[in-house]
């Protein structure tokens, strides 16, 4: 018999404490290497949509805010296209659709300006709501952790099908951010404990 | 080219989220067991980076924070290799962010505490993107191994963190490569949140006499492998809900 031979994706290790060194240099004080920290600026005077502003913290299972976690997120532009590598076309050249952060080192806060995004079709052409996907690092998280933000009253939210397909209904508003106040949207991330975030194997 | 589904990815070859000894892990893993979906367009599609976003010493950590004239103490490598994807195709335009400590073994750091001194010609950070085929290569100095608070008297292994980006937000990786060789390896927490001995191997490079440039630098080989994808032929069904 033929074999298989796919390769085997590289197993993930922890992105420690200095994750800072490698991905926000300026951040950290490492200044002179790059001009800027990429993904510290999604939009600029001519990005299409609604502005708003994505801020959160991500808790330990203590309830103790991380302060070493690295936080990406990427996102469709306001007509729901994807910058690049969506099929249907490129998105708008004014929004990099993509986002990193460092929690602040006392507070742990972390924070994007952003756009609200567009729909983005499920596989089988029905629209899923508007939803950024989360990406999370940290020293202790040995694989990087994936989840999505929706928005709060949003119509599209009770029919969106991949929210539809959670066994456990009671632990999507894990997934919903709170309008903190006008265009800002707290998305609280939960390692462990009651209000656990849902993140996915995706 | 056409974006189809990402392979799923196999925990099993993966760090257990919740390693008792790696002791952070233990209030920071998720305790719900993850919620297994198919990609769709937002797991398939991500961020790309030009070549042209690149300084011109980004991939050369022995003189990209050294004072002119001067450069970084240690011992001086060569890290290349090509990132693939699981079917063993090169990942063109694959950004590479990669950090580190100094040769004794100390980051740059503010919340670094280790009593090893700074180097001030060496910053510890670095990048650079594959090319047609997927190669990557840099230059830095060997890291120093270090201890670190976990248990009382655990140190961590030569190493160089790797942050990666394939063509997918869904591929998106953070790894680390190790030196062949190094007997602190098998001793780690951090390495032995990986259970497969096969899946530890894959992160440790062999030195490579072959790209050693003489008199210079040694060079070490690493590969990294990203999710592959799926054929997209039969993709057009409609899914039950
Ligand atoms: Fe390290």
């Amino acid at each position: 018999m033929q074999k298989l031979t796919p390769l085997k994706e590289s197993p993930s290790q922890t992105a420690g404490p200095y994750v800072h060194i490698g991905c926000v240099p300026n951040f950290c004080g490492i200044t002179g290497v790059y001009d800027q920290d990429l993904g510290s600026t999604m939009v600029n005077d001519q990005t299409k949509g609604e502005r708003i502003t994505v801020t959160g913290t991500v808790f330990d299972g203590t309830g103790t805010p991380l302060k070493d976690a690295l936080v990406e997120i990427w996102q469709a532009d306001t007509d729901g296209i994807y910058k690049t590598g969506d099929p249907r076309g490129a998105g708008d050249p004014n929004f990099t659709g993509w986002g990193r952060a460092a929690g602040d080192y006392d507070t742990g806060i972390w924070t994007f300006e952003t756009i609200k995004p567009g729909a983005v079709p499920f596989p089988d052409g029905r629209m899923m709501a508007p939803h950024i996907a989360f990406w999370i690092v940290a020293r202790g998280i040995n694989i990087g952790l994936q989840t999505r933000i929706y928005f709060p009253n949003d119509p599209m939210v009770a029919n969106d099908p991949w929210l539809t397909r959670i066994e456990h209904q009671n632990r999507v508003q894990t997934l919903i951010a709170k309008e903190a106040s006008p265009a800002t949207f707290q998305f609280d991330i939960h390692l462990q404990g009651p209000d656990e975030t849902i993140f996915f194997d995706v | 080219m056409s974006d189809g589904p990402l392979f799923h990815r196999d925990r099993t070859w993966h760090p257990k989220p919740l390693s008792p000894d790696y002791k952070t892990s233990v209030v920071r893993s998720p305790q719900k067991a993850l919620l297994s979906m198919n990609t769709t367009l937002s797991e398939e599609t991500g961020p790309v980076f030009a070549h042209d976003m690149l300084g011109e010493l980004d991939n050369d950590l022995i003189l990209n924070f050294a004072k002119p004239g001067e450069m970084a103490l240690g011992q001086r490598i060569i890290v290349h290799g090509r990132v693939l994807d699981e079917n063993g195709r090169g990942v063109p335009g694959a950004l590479l962010e990669f950090w580190q400590a100094n040769a004794g073994g100390r980051y740059r750091h503010a919340k670094e505490g280790y009593l090893a001194p700074l180097d001030p010609n060496f910053g510890g950070c670095g990048r650079t993107i594959t090319d047609a085929d997927g190669q990557y290569s840099f230059r830095t100095i060997k890291p120093g191994a270090y201890p670190w608070p976990n248990g009382v008297n655990d140190w961590r292994p030569a190493h160089i963190h790797f942050s990666v980006f394939g063509r997918s937000f869904g591929q998106r990786l953070i790894t680390q490569m190790y030196f062949e060789g190094d007997p602190l390896i098998p001793l780690c927490p951090i390495v032995r949140t990986i259970s497969d001995p096969e899946a530890v191997a894959q992160l440790i490079a062999p030195l490579d006499m072959n790209n050693t440039v003489p008199m210079d630098a040694r060079a070490y080989t690493f590969d990294i492998v990203l999710r592959g994808r799926r054929s997209t032929m039969f993709e057009n069904r409609m899914e039950g809900n």
